[in-house]
């Protein structure tokens, strides 16, 4: 699955954001680390504020602070604001062919575990992931030894 | 946080002990089954709990996590030597936890327990299947840092 520019934005920010719930971090900064155009985040931020999923503090030291519950708030809701992934079965249903209708039904079934994955990821436990990613790094660092392969993802 | 300041007076969390099931718990853990399958499924768990009672206790593993007494979740697992040409592993097949009493950490105490007699038995990976459209379930073990296996479920019907 590959996902838009403007989710991937989302997903940084959401994440930038949630792990850091007491700060107030400014757009340039979610988009100096993340490498990605200030005007691009601005419009991405916007739709994440209208969502509910951040707030806009304003006046000296402002910027944004995540204000969801990051135990709720899945990567799919997420995405959702951003693109459409939830697949659609008129598609499958509406086509002439047989040959066609069993080739949706192989596609829907990928359709479905990737919803399905993304529904069950909430924020909190992608931070706890990384977390538990970068100790591990960490560790290995410390031991001088090489950095071990990522973990199996889904 | 630290678990010092989650920790609230009156948190239900605070007062979940996990013990290995009894034969007095089968009719409350038929009870939780039920509400939450809608299924009740009286003799299966009887059978079950027998079964694991009387053959290979060492691989078998029933819990119960209570509240001032009374049975809020329990936990199934057992471990199998290479089931589906795997290496051998943990398997959890039943978690359920009395509604009223999610969000208080309980899942996380059973499922931390079964893990620990399944490293005790020299085990080192857990596993499980959670029906696609189960949420709920799917979410709770993506929160205890279960990802998607090497293993996908597959299924037919027979005509």
């Amino acid at each position: 699955m590959k996902l838009q520019k403007a989710t991937m934005c989302g997903l940084y920010a959401v994440l930038e954001l949630a792990a850091h719930p007491d700060l107030q971090i400014s757009a340039g900064e979610i988009a100096e680390k993340y490498d990605i155009s200030l005007n691009h985040l601005a419009k991405v931020l916007r739709s994440l504020v209208r969502a509910r999923l951040i707030e806009s503090v304003r006046g000296a030291g402002g910027g944004y602070r995540f204000c969801a519950n990051p135990k709720r708030v899945t990567l799919l809701d997420v995405i959702e604001l951003f693109e459409d992934v939830v697949p659609n079965p008129q598609q499958t249903a509406s086509s002439d062919h047989w040959e066609s209708r069993t080739l949706h039904k192989v596609l829907a079934d990928l359709d479905d575990i990737a919803v399905s994955t993304l529904r069950s990821v909430s924020i909190m436990t992608l931070l706890k992931v990384m977390e538990k990613e970068r100790r591990s790094v960490e560790r290995a660092s410390a031991r001088g030894g090489a950095h071990p392969a990522p973990v199996e993802g889904d | 946080m630290s678990s010092a300041k989650k920790a609230v007076k009156g948190d239900p969390a605070r007062d979940v002990k996990i013990r290995p099931a009894s034969a007095e718990d089968i009719p409350s853990i038929v009870e939780l089954d039920e509400v939450a399958t809608g299924h009740a499924k009286p003799e299966y768990w009887l059978q079950l709990f027998e079964h694991f009672s009387r053959e290979h206790v060492e691989r078998h593993a029933f819990l119960v996590a209570t509240i001032d007494d009374r049975v809020v979740g329990f936990i199934t697992g057992e471990i199998r030597p290479f089931e589906f040409g795997a290496e051998v592993c943990g398997w959890v097949f039943a978690l359920n936890v009395d509604p009223q009493m999610r969000v208080h950490n309980v899942g996380t105490r059973l499922f931390d327990e079964i893990c620990k007699i399944f490293a005790r038995a020299g085990v080192a990976k857990v596993r499980t299947l959670i029906e696609r459209d189960n949420h709920l379930v799917m979410a709770f073990f993506r929160s205890q840092g279960m990802m998607v296996g090497r293993f996908i479920g597959m299924e037919k019907d027979i005509d």
